[in-house]
């Protein structure tokens, strides 16, 4: 190394070496830090619905509402989820565009397939008195249960969006960037609700 | 359409808060007026708004800061004079109602909307400097953040004259806060002016990190550091940790007040004990994430102008990451009167005894520094001392509340306001304004005006501690927070001396606006010339004053803690060949996604659903449409790097 001319590397780096901004790595890892503090989101909930859980105040319970196999459809519906999103990324580091669509659009379909059941839960939930006004545990649990519903509808937005702009800018530095960035952010919710289902649905019931 | 609002929602019968919006108003026409006969928009725009620089949005959280410190200093003082009036029988002039609603502002607006934005400003113009990086790592997302904090101080602003603000205290305990007990709009501003600014500051966070991850000049390895960045990283990542559970404790109570749950409500199982601990495990780190970047400036204040490395580098990181570590496990100190037991009680008394240490290793570090140094005493020297002074009596005082017996004496009194603004302003405020003085010409290229900088200094120090002494003594005296009025009469003639040290920092700060005005105008005579007003040792004062845009010509390579330094002592000059510099393209989207998230929080709070719904698509629409912005960085001619970086030379050339 040259001890005299600290100044003077940048002549070294070829332009897409650049210590500049955005390259994939920090993006990345900057994702990764943002979902970090959106799992922070979740603990706060988890550690209320975890003081709420028995606030029934005289309402229904967990164990006379929840419908374990319906629950149970629903976690297998995001489990293929994140494998078909596995797919997508595997065809991806194939370079493989078609067949990226192609599993985007699958995954796309178990998400909303996912949510639409939700949605369904949520609403004969609120049909049968069971709405979130009823008791500070059904609160806690329509939070949680429907932050990670919200989380998923965003995921779908920016599926959607990646089909249309892998479709457009075809897999370049970017797209697969982004597509990156979404494939973490898919598993990430797929973990988080395996803790719900665990610690709200089966703790709920049995 | 309309929601909840209609002209009733204007206090047209409160003549304090109509006069403000008179003169407000007035002074808003006036700004709007020169603005355009200057023909300064389009400048306003392409040099401002859209910037993406790290340095312009570091300026503006800065600008941000002070116009908000005026606002949360007016509160201050109409509440010095209310308590100084209202004695035995007396009402004083603020009705309970106001009175209320401007104690609560003056907590949220110093907290979030003045040492907030100070330490992002400061953490934006100085962190990629000295990291040797051309930017942050999210220059967009800079922007984005910046906008979002801003629409929460304009939210905040709003609440004055349409409806009213929180009357809650500025942490908004519930159930007090609860629909049932707070039944207009004042807590929903509260909730959504922090939500919105809240999510700024945690995208800032994100990107701190990022860039200190990833950006640092190759050679820079952590323990390579400078101290300051050390201090942001922790910020940081504490911002990035607690940041969060305000966002999901402030949806909490927004979801009891909007949607009929119960999280902490008294009826139906509702737990508001949960709230408290929520918010404080959020409220604790957070008075860290302000103090620990003013650590850092300390660090290098007191380095530079004492001619000497700092002492205790590593020391000094370890203790900063032991505070960081050791503030998550302090929150219940906030409540020992909670009745968790005992134990419980004894467990966060101690670890909240322990977390002195670290901060005692600090001081003790700095005065080392400054043994057998070349003291300066530049304004930022002062700031630095008085700190010194003025923080480690307020960390006493933190170490006899954490006492849980002492505790459940002082609880609520005036002795824990004391406590709270003798660090507050004595650690924050102090170590913003030493940073202000001592970058100041970093950004701008000509240094602050010496004489008015130590008037504020002197004004701010004299008037703190006249302010605050007597707010220890009247807790003792069993004076409790937020009083309105009161029957004891003995309290008065200590109330009375706070007011005058009220008056004294108001003062200070008047100081710092003559500061500001007359450096300005002497700005030809105070130019920086040298890029290195300070003799100073860290890589930001190896470049030009103003800094150029692209930072560095040549990303630096680091073989030393202080680098520029060394480079001074060796005689080491910068190689005259440039290159192409990559940089960001400025971009309009990060303000316009803040103004329709600021339109969907205003409508928000005003229940107008229809305009709530509209904007929250938009805001969507607008960021989307930004991912399709694939335009978004340019080349810098290597011809055009060597033709300011030439001017430069030049002028020093002549300088000398």
């Amino acid at each position: 190394m040259n001890m005299h001319s600290p100044a003077v590397s940048g002549g070294h780096h070829p332009r897409d070496h650049d210590h500049g901004h955005d390259s994939g790595s920090t993006t990345v890892l900057g994702f990764w830090i943002y979902l970090m503090s959106d799992c922070l989101i979740f603990c706060s909930l988890f550690a209320t619905f975890g003081v709420l859980a028995e606030s029934y105040a005289g309402g229904p319970t967990g164990r006379e509402l929840f419908d374990l196999p319906y629950v149970g459809a629903e976690t297998v519906l995001l489990l293929i989820s994140s494998f078909t999103f596995g797919m997508a990324n595997l065809n991806m580091n194939a370079a493989r565009t078609r067949k990226v669509i192609r599993w985007l659009a699958i995954t796309f379909l178990f998400g909303a397939a996912f949510i639409g059941m939700e949605i369904n839960e949520f609403a004969h939930l609120v049909a049968e008195g069971a709405g979130p006004g009823r008791s500070a545990f059904l609160s806690a649990y329509f939070t949680l249960v429907g932050t990670h519903g919200l989380h998923v509808t965003s995921g779908l937005i920016w599926l959607a969006v990646m089909i249309d702009q892998t479709r457009r800018f075809g897999l370049d530095a970017v797209v697969r960037r982004r597509l990156a960035c979404l494939s973490l952010f898919w598993h990430f919710l797929d973990l988080i609700w395996i803790c719900v289902f665990t610690f709200v649905y089966l703790h709920g019931v049995l | 359409m309309l929601g909840k609002l209609s002209l009733d929602a204007i206090p047209l019968h409160e003549p304090i808060i109509m006069g403000t919006g008179v003169v407000v108003a007035l002074g808003g026409l006036v700004v709007l007026a020169l603005l355009t006969r200057y023909r300064l928009w389009g400048y306003l725009w392409k040099e401002w708004i859209t910037s993406v620089d790290h340095k312009k949005i570091g300026v503006m959280y800065f600008i941000l800061g002070l116009v908000m410190l005026l606002r949360g200093f007016a509160d201050a003082i109409m509440m010095r004079t209310q308590q100084a009036m209202a004695a035995g029988g007396a009402e004083g002039y603020l009705p309970p109602h106001h009175y209320d609603q401007i104690f609560t502002a003056h907590g949220v607006i110093m907290i979030f909307f003045v040492a907030t934005p100070f330490i992002l400003g400061l953490m934006n113009v100085v962190v990629p400097l000295q990291l040797g990086a051309r930017d942050v790592a999210f220059p967009f997302v800079n922007s984005l953040g910046f906008w979002l904090s801003a629409m929460g101080a304009i939210l905040v602003m709003i609440s004055m004259w349409v409806g009213d603000f929180a009357a809650t205290g500025w942490v908004a305990y519930p159930p007090l806060s609860e629909l049932g007990y707070s039944p207009t709009t004042g807590v929903d501003y509260f909730i959504w002016s922090l939500q919105i600014s809240g999510l700024g500051t945690t995208l800032a966070g994100v990107n701190f990190v990022a860039t200190i991850f990833k950006m640092r000049a190759p050679g820079m390895n952590l323990m390579k550091m400078p101290v300051f960045c050390w201090t942001a990283l922790i910020t940081n990542i504490l911002i990035v940790a607690i940041f969060p559970v305000l966002t999901a404790t402030l949806a909490m109570l927004a979801a009891d007040r909007y949607l009929g749950m119960h999280f902490f409500t008294n009826e139906l199982g509702g737990n508001a004990m949960m709230y408290i601990n929520l918010i404080w495990i959020w409220g604790h780190p957070e008075v860290y994430v302000l103090i620990l970047p003013c650590f850092g400036v300390y660090s290098e204040v007191i380095a530079t102008f004492s001619g000497k490395p700092l002492f205790g580098y590593k020391s000094m990181v370890y203790a900063t990451s032991s505070i960081g570590v050791l503030s998550f496990m302090v929150w219940l100190h906030h409540f020992f009167t909670m009745g968790s037991g005992a134990n419980v009680n004894a467990f966060f008394g101690i670890m909240t005894t322990i977390i002195s240490i670290p901060t005692g290793v600090k001081l003790f570090n700095w005065l080392f520094t400054m043994y057998r140094g070349r003291i300066r005493f530049h304004s930022a020297t002062l700031w630095t001392i008085g700190f010194m002074v003025t923080f480690a009596v307020g960390g006493m005082t933190g170490v006899l509340l954490a006492v849980p017996g002492a505790d459940f004496v002082l609880h609520n009194s005036l002795f824990l306001v004391a406590h709270f603004h003798n660090v507050i302003i004595g650690g924050v405020v102090y170590g913003c304004l030493a940073g202000m003085s001592f970058w100041f010409p970093k950004v701008f290229g000509f240094t602050l005006n010496e004489f008015w900088g130590k008037v504020s200094f002197w004004c701010w120090l004299i008037g703190y501690w006249l302010a605050f002494t007597p707010l220890y003594v009247l807790g003792f005296m069993g004076m409790t927070r937020r009083m309105n009025h009161y029957d004891m009469p003995e309290w008065q003639p200590w109330l009375q001396v706070a007011l005058v040290g009220a008056i004294i920092v108001g003062l200070g700060i008047l100081a710092i606006l003559i500061q500001l005005y007359v450096s300005i105008r002497d700005r030809e005579q105070n130019r920086d010339v040298t890029g290195d007003p300070w003799d100073a040792r860290s890589l930001e004062w190896s470049r030009p004053s103003p800094v150029p845009f692209y930072n560095f010509a040549h990303v630096p390579e680091i073989t030393s803690l202080e680098q520029h330094w060394e480079n001074k002592e060796k005689g080491r000059v910068e190689v005259r060949r440039y290159e192409d510099i990559h940089m960001p393209k400025n971009t309009g989207a990060g303000f316009l996604i803040s103004v329709w998230s600021f339109i969907l929080c205003f409508a928000l709070v005003w229940h107008m659903w229809l305009i709530a719904g509209a904007s929250l698509v938009a805001t969507i629409i607008t960021f989307i449409l930004r991912t399709y912005d694939r335009d978004t960085d340019y080349w810098v001619p290597a011809d055009e790097v060597a033709r300011i970086e030439g001017a430069w030379h030049a002028s020093m050339k002549e300088a000398a």
